[in-house]
This record gives structure tokens, sequence and C-alpha cells, in this order.
């Protein structure tokens, strides 16, 4: 069968560093599904990592299963052939069970769509006992509830210590001959596990139309469910055995996370409220991790991951440490993803140059100062030219600026304040260089749960479209500047699963019996299927999306936590409005947002001062003064309080 | 130093492409840490020939790579230990049979080899409904067959890149079949001929199971040999094997 389909490398498993697992009935069965295609979900790293945790586990073994192109689902369907796993092909509704990592909003229907292939209902209610359990982690689980009639549960926050907890309570379950039949015995059970949610152990509670909010209908499910964080990311250093894949894939190389968690602070950024404190990997760590990496896989480029790469402490030393460790051997490309301008100094940029050369790719977010310090991204124009500078300088032809569009308060002036940056980085580049080009890439801005921004109303998808378009007019002329955007339309739906509640289920369940799945892919994408389910449901996208909330409004998120404090990010949220920015509390003092102190656990950086380079944004004298700060490991160029 | 490679690929690894190998080699490469020659220039590359490339989902008895080494490091090299050192580093399925230097005037893979051999199995047929529709394509005097070259359709005759063809009177072993099994000598020069345009030809059109390719062979001058027999002792130059 596999020979009739495109890309068939993609359902064999086989790729270096794949486990051999082997089930056993006192084992718990995981199958990991990524619900998009292989080439998408085989680098994800939390994937990865779980994979190797489980199977190290006595009692448990994982393999991995990712969304079956629509040809080969349908000669699955046609062949009533279940989804299957890769690593062994074995049928999914064999596995105990199935755990999805989600990241984008939209795969929701892919979801649906691979429970509906592993033969399981896609509404737990409608699941029996030997069902598997179909359960959710990942970014988007912060707010599950347009998933929450489908998932049996969630996870919140850091994987790494709940999936043991997880495992054992569905291994006892398993064993228990008088509870095996009873699939609300385990669910009851699982909730009792911090950071799990079960959706059908809570229940909406409305006053008239007016949503109160969602409380627990048994003494297990906790009123409100936190999330997990690993307090140090050294004692984990996964994955150990990265998957090299037979066939090309997205961030195809060795991927190495340099720390978790960011405190930048910058408002729309739903990964840096909710992934919080910072947690840097030691260097000594980094740098073994990438010497076995590069050793074991034979990959040439090593990219160092984490959602601000340039603030990891020492980041010039490590660079240049890697470049070293390579030696006379094949050249190596050392890639940082997430530059922050302030943060990419000369130096960063000349150690890179041993390496060999990936893009160069800054994200300002915003056009404007004014714009940037609402968004709390506190850069300078000047900034990002030095960093522009440095990149023309060292040899680069090529830089791309990510940005947003549709922020709050965002005027025609700030749109156009990108072409402006853009101009000048043009003109930058001509110095160094004949033909310098700067792609500005345009994203349409979807408010996130718990993030400052989660109060706002988003832009229509007619206001995204004519910014774009000022934009693409303003850039037309000016030569090396590409401009690109996200599909509005695509936006519009993104923003309502991102804040839309559990009513939204039945427009997921309407748009994939419709056939509505790959909707990420720009090609499959269906807006007008969108809207008449949901005009069949009786929901207005307007309401979802569009809508500002106000401070009293219960959200659809509220029983959850991401150990931020309510009040905390409205209080951002009004300092936005004010165009006060907020400094890194990494290097300055606690303004207690809740994730710290809720959980007992702090920041853990080799550094207590910021990168050298760049205005940092902070506004504030770092040299002095007491930090939250735990010292790793006291180097001389330490400035400890 | 350049020397030539014979592998198989056989089992799941069948589903993995032409370009795919070509990185997959890469890697291997990389990780065996052989001292490969590589091209100069911004983003130097290893120097590997490729042999003709091999259909996604066909399996091969007789793949061929041509690599330079760099010297004087590749006096060192222990060609005898290759095959295993390189076995174990590329993905299961793909396995050394035969490691040799040869001359850099060698002609390239890809000039040298006129013609392949292939086992294709062919399902729902048996083998005697299968015969005479083989006579038939072996008596006609041209077969001629639409082709599209550079987005544009040709007529051509595949009949001159019918060097051989009959069905196998039992299974080979090694194929497991649900049908009849036919076995194809196919030129690749002028054109190269592909399995599946050679079950178009039939009337009516068969469908290709699962393909293999057996050997790779190189007509010169009224004789055949291969780019390497399989298990050549590791230091006899090529030109001096025999098929």
């Amino acid at each position: 069968m596999l020979a009739r389909v495109s890309k068939p490398a993609r359902y064999i498993g086989m790729e270096g560093g794949a486990q051999r697992p082997e089930h056993a009935p006192h084992k718990v069965a995981w199958l990991l599904a990524y619900p998009d295609t292989y080439e998408i979900g085989l680098p994800n790293q939390g994937l990865q990592i779980l994979y190797e945790i489980l199977n190290e586990r006595p009692d448990a073994v994982a393999e991995r299963t990712y969304a079956p192109w629509y040809d080969l689902e349908e000669l699955l369907r046609e062949h009533e052939i279940g989804l299957f796993s890769v690593d062994t092909h074995r049928a999914a509704s064999d596995f105990d069970l199935i755990g999805f990592n989600l990241s984008a909003e939209l795969t929701y229907t892919n979801l649906l769509n691979m429970v509906d292939l592993a033969g399981v209902p896609v509404r737990s209610a409608d699941r029996r006992a030997d069902h598997p359990l179909i359960a959710a982690g990942g970014h988007c689980t912060y707010n599950p509830e347009p998933l929450a009639d489908f998932l049996d549960l969630v996870v919140l926050g850091d994987g790494e210590e709940v999936v043991a907890e997880i495992t054992e309570v569905v291994g006892e379950w398993k064993a228990d001959a008088r509870r095996r039949g009873d699939r609300t015995s385990v669910l009851h059970a699982l909730a009792g596990i911090s950071g799990v949610y079960v959706p059908s152990l809570h229940r909406p509670r409305y006053d008239g139309s007016t949503f109160l909010g969602l409380e627990p209908i048994v003494a297990q499910a906790p009123a409100l469910v936190e999330k997990r964080t690993i307090a140090d990311l050294a004692e984990f250093p996964y994955p150990r055995n990265q998957l090299v894949p037979l066939t090309e894939v997205v961030h195809d190389r060795l991927n190495v996370e340099v720390f978790r968690g960011c405190t930048r602070g910058c408002r729309f950024c739903q990964a840096g409220m909710i992934t919080r404190p910072v947690r840097e990997r030691p260097a000594e760590q980094v740098r073994s991790m990438v010497a076995d990496g590069l050793r074991r896989t034979g990959y040439d480029e090593v990219s160092l991951t984490s959602l601000s790469t340039a603030d990891y402490s020492g980041i010039e030393q490590l660079v240049a440490d890697i470049v070293d460790a390579d030696g006379d051997g094949p050249s190596i490309t050392v890639a940082l993803p997430s530059l922050r301008v302030d943060a990419f100094g000369v130096g960063i940029a000349t150690q890179l140059q041993h390496a060999r050369r990936a893009g160069l790719t800054f994200a300002p977010e915003a056009g404007t100062w004014r714009m940037r310090q609402v968004i709390n991204k506190l850069i300078r124009e000047e900034d990002l030219y030095s960093a522009v500078e440095a990149a023309f300088a060292n040899g680069w032809r090529r830089v791309k600026l990510y940005f947003l569009t549709g922020l709050p308060t965002e005027t025609d002036e700030d749109t156009l304040g990108i072409a402006e940056l853009a101009r000048n980085c043009i003109e930058i580049g001509r110095a160094h260089t004949r033909a310098p080009s700067v792609t500005v890439s345009v994203g349409g801005f979807v408010p996130k749960p718990f993030t400052p921004f989660q109060w706002f109303g988003q832009n229509t998808v007619e206001e995204l479209q004519r910014k774009i378009n000022l934009l693409r007019d303003a850039t037309r002329r000016m030569h090396g500047v590409q401009v690109k955007w996200h599909d509005p339309k695509a936006t519009l739906v993104e923003g309502i699963m991102s804040r839309g509640d559990r009513r939204i289920g039945d427009v997921l369940e309407t748009v994939w019996r419709r056939g509505g799945t790959f909707q990420e892919w720009n090609e499959r994408f269906d807006l007008p299927l969108w809207l008449d389910a949901m005009a069949e449901h009786g929901l207005d996208p307007d309401w979802f999306t569009h809508r500002h909330r106000t401070a009293e409004e219960v959200l659809p998120w509220d029983h959850l936590s991401a150990g931020l404090h309510k009040d905390f990010l409205w209080q951002d949220w009004r300092d936005a409005l004010a165009e006060v920015g907020l400094p890194d509390c990494r290097w300055t003092p606690c303004y207690d947002c809740g994730a710290c102190t809720g959980y007992s656990i702090e920041h853990i950086v080799a550094s207590a001062t910021p990168p050298a380079g760049g205005s940092q944004g902070t506004g504030q004298d770092l040299g002095s003064g007491w930090t939250p700060v735990q010292l790793r490991r006291p180097t001389s160029d330490v400035v400890s309080a | 130093m350049r020397i030539r490679i014979r592998y198989r690929k056989l089992g799941k690894v069948r589903f993995t492409s032409h370009r795919d190998m070509a990185r997959c080699w890469e890697r291997a490469l990389r990780i065996s840490r052989l001292p490969i020659a590589t091209t100069e220039g911004f983003s130097p590359r290893p120097k590997m020939h490729f042999g003709l490339a091999l259909s996604t989902s066909h399996e091969s008895m007789g793949e061929y790579l041509d690599l330079d080494l760099r010297d004087p490091e590749s006096l060192e090299v222990d060609l005898a230990e290759l095959p295993g050192r390189l076995s174990a580093v590329l993905p299961d399925g793909v396995d050394i049979d035969a490691v040799a230097i040869i001359d850099r005037s060698e002609p390239s893979l890809q000039e040298a080899v006129t013609s392949c051999a292939w086992q294709i199995e062919v399902p729902g047929v048996t083998a005697e409904e299968l015969r005479p529709a083989v006579d038939r394509v072996l008596s006609a005097s041209a077969l001629p067959i639409v082709r599209e070259r550079k987005g544009k359709p040709v007529s051509d005759d595949l009949r001159p890149g019918i060097v051989h063809l009959e069905v196998l009177d039992a299974d080979p072993d090694d194929l497991v079949s649900t049908g009849a099994v036919l076995s194809a000598e196919l030129a690749t020069q002028p054109r190269s001929v592909r399995p599946s345009e050679l079950m178009a030809v039939f009337d009516p059109p068969l469908t290709e199971g699962r393909v293999r390719r057996i050997h790779q062979f190189i007509h010169v001058d009224g004789a055949t040999r291969e780019p390497l027999p399989p298990g050549a002792p590791a230091m006899v130059p090529t030109s001096v094997g025999a098929p």
C-alpha cells in the first residue's frame, strides 16, 4: 500500500535513534502523536523527549505516529485499516494512551481525524473502557476548551515528570481487575495528578447566557488545575538520541535546548508567559550534548534552541567552543533561532562566521518604538541597526525580519514604520554588499490565553488585509525588500480556537466531518467551511475574536493556571495601553507574576547580568541591587549581588 | 583515491527516495569519519558520485556509489573492513557487498551502465496466464509509447530497450509473491526503460507489485560485466573482475 502513496518514507520509522519498543501486558503503552505530517511533527522536541523518557521506564513503552497525508488516509479507509505507529506499525487502538502534542490551533481537526482513524469514538463520552485514553499536551492546552469534549485528559506544562505519574496511575488501573472495566475510575484517579485536567470532570456554569466558569463535579478534580514545571533542565539532558529521519523534515539538524522559559515579558508571546521561569542548561552539558549529538547523528548543523538564544549566559563563548571543538573535521553550521537584536552583538556575528553560515532572522515584531513599548519588546531602532550592521559586515547578505500586525493600539504609522525599518536595513546593507536582501515576514496577531493581551479584541480579516496591503504598497519600490505574510483568514480561525470555549467543539466536529483536515496547509485551508459551521451552531466569530474582554469577564481558561496571577496580567495589560515597559526579571527585581513564587522555584541562569551590547530594553541600572538569580557556576565574569 | 561501493537496498528502506538515500550516505560518511574529498568553495560537499537512480519503493541487489577519498589519508583506510564499518551506520536494509579501488579514468556509473536486470512481481495473475502476453510483447516489431519530455509528449519505441524478458517458473525465494514474477533486462541507454513503462506496454497493462533491481550491467565489445561483482576482493581493481 505504501508504494501507492506520496513520500512513503514518512510511514516506515527506522530513524537513527529510534527506540525498539517491547510491549508487555504489565507495561503502559503510549502512542505519542503529532497532528500534522511527519515532516512537521518528527522534529518536535517535546515528543522526542517523552518518547525517550517513557521507553527508559520498565513499566512503559512508547511509539510514535503522525497524521497520514490524505492519499494514505483514503487508502486506509478504503481497506478499513486503522491509524498505526511508525515504529512497529502497531494499531493505534492497541495502545493504552494516545498522547497528542498540540502546538497549533489549525491542527485540531487533524486530532479528531486521527482519533477516528484509530477506531476510537471522537467524543470522550462515547468511549468504552477498552478504548485508548486520548491525552494532549503542549502550548495550546492552556486553553483546551474547544477540544474539551474530545480529550480524556489534558496536561499543562512540562511533561518530563508528569508522564511518569500518569503511567503509574494507568498501570495500576490496568492491573486491577475490579477497576479495569470502569473508565471513570481511571479518569478520577488521573484528575488527582497535579498538572492533569480531565475536562469531563468539570461542568460549565451559566447565568442566563453569561459564562460563570467551570467547576469540578467530583472531589478528585481540583477547582484550579496548576501547570507542571521542571525545576532544573540539567536533570533532563534529553533527547539523548535525537531521531535522525531517513527522509527530509523541517529543522533537519541537531537541536539542543539551551534553556527553557523566557522572562523578556513580550506581551503578545504566550510561550514567554507560560514557560516561566528561565532555566538554563549548564554550558558544559550543552557542549557535550552537541559533541555527542554531532558524532552520533552525522549532522553538520546544530541549532541551539530556546525562546531567545542570544540571552543564554555566555552565548559567545559557547558558540566559540562548539566551533572549536569541531576542530579539523567537516565544518559545521551553528544556527541560533529566535535572535533578539539587542543581544546579537558583533561578538556573536564573528563567532558564527567561523562556522558555516545559516540565515539570520531577527524579530523586532513592531515598526515603531511606541508600538514596541506597548508589546514590551523594548528594543531601540539603533539596536536593530547595529545587529543588521554586524550581520552584513560579517558577510551575511540576507536578513529576515519578523513582524506582527493587528497589535493593540496599532496605527497606520506603526504599520508604515515596518517599511521604514526595512528601507534603513537595506541602506546599511549596501555599505557592505552589492545586493543586500531583507525579507519582511508579517503575521496577523492572535491574542492568546495567559498573556496580558488575552482581553484584546483581535483585528478583523479586512483590517489585517488592509494593513498588509499598506505595507506591500509602501515597500513596492524598495529594491531588495520582499514582504511575505500569513493569510489573515487563517488568523481569524486561529483566533476562534485560541480563546474559544466548549461550544467550539461542535464546530470542530462539523468542519472535520466535512473533510476540513490539514487546515494549517494553505492549499487545504477553507474559511467558508469554518464560517458555515459557526453559523450552523449559532456561534458568532465576532463575539469570539474581535470583542474586547472586560476585567470582570470569566474567561474559558480561568480554571487553569500557568502560575501567573490574573491581576498581574491585568496590570500588564493596563501598562501596555499606557505604553509602559516592564524589565526582564531575571536581571532585575521580581515583580511577582506568580510563576516562581507559586511553585517555589526560581530562575537558573549562569550570569546575573544581561548579555553585553544594546540597550537590553531594561532601562535599569543592572550593576547594583538584589537580583532573584541563582548562580549556577560562579566565574570571574559573573557580577553577583 | 576513488573507490566504488556496491550495496543492497532491501526491505522497508525501499520507501526512501534517491535523494533521501544521498542524504543518508552523507550522514553515514560523516559518522564514519572517512577522509572524503570535498568540493572547493563556500559550502563544501563530499565528492560522491551516484549511479542510476532507483525509484522510491523499488528494492535492489546491486546499487553503486563512487567516492573520492582524500589523499594521502586514503592510504590508511582499511578497505577490507569498510563494508562492515559503513553498513553499521547506514539504515537497516542497506548493506555493503563490495568495495574496490577504481581508476579515476573509469567512466562514471551513469555513463558506463548499459542495462539493468529486474524482477517484477505481477500480482493477480499466474505464470501460465502471463506467458502468452510476454510472447506478444517480444514478437512485436515496435512498442510505441508516449513519454513526456520537457513538458511535451514525445512518441518513442520501447521495443529496442527490452533486452530480455521472461516469466520465472517458480517464485524466487526472496520475493514474497502473490502472483507471477517477470524477469526483465531493460536498457539504460540511449534512454532508460523503467519497469513501469514495461508494464504499460502490455495489453491490458500489468500492475507492478514488488520490484527489485538484481544487476546492473556494462556491455562493452560483446562482453558483459558488472561495475563491481558482489564480494569482489577489496583491493582488486574492477577492470580485472569478470562478470
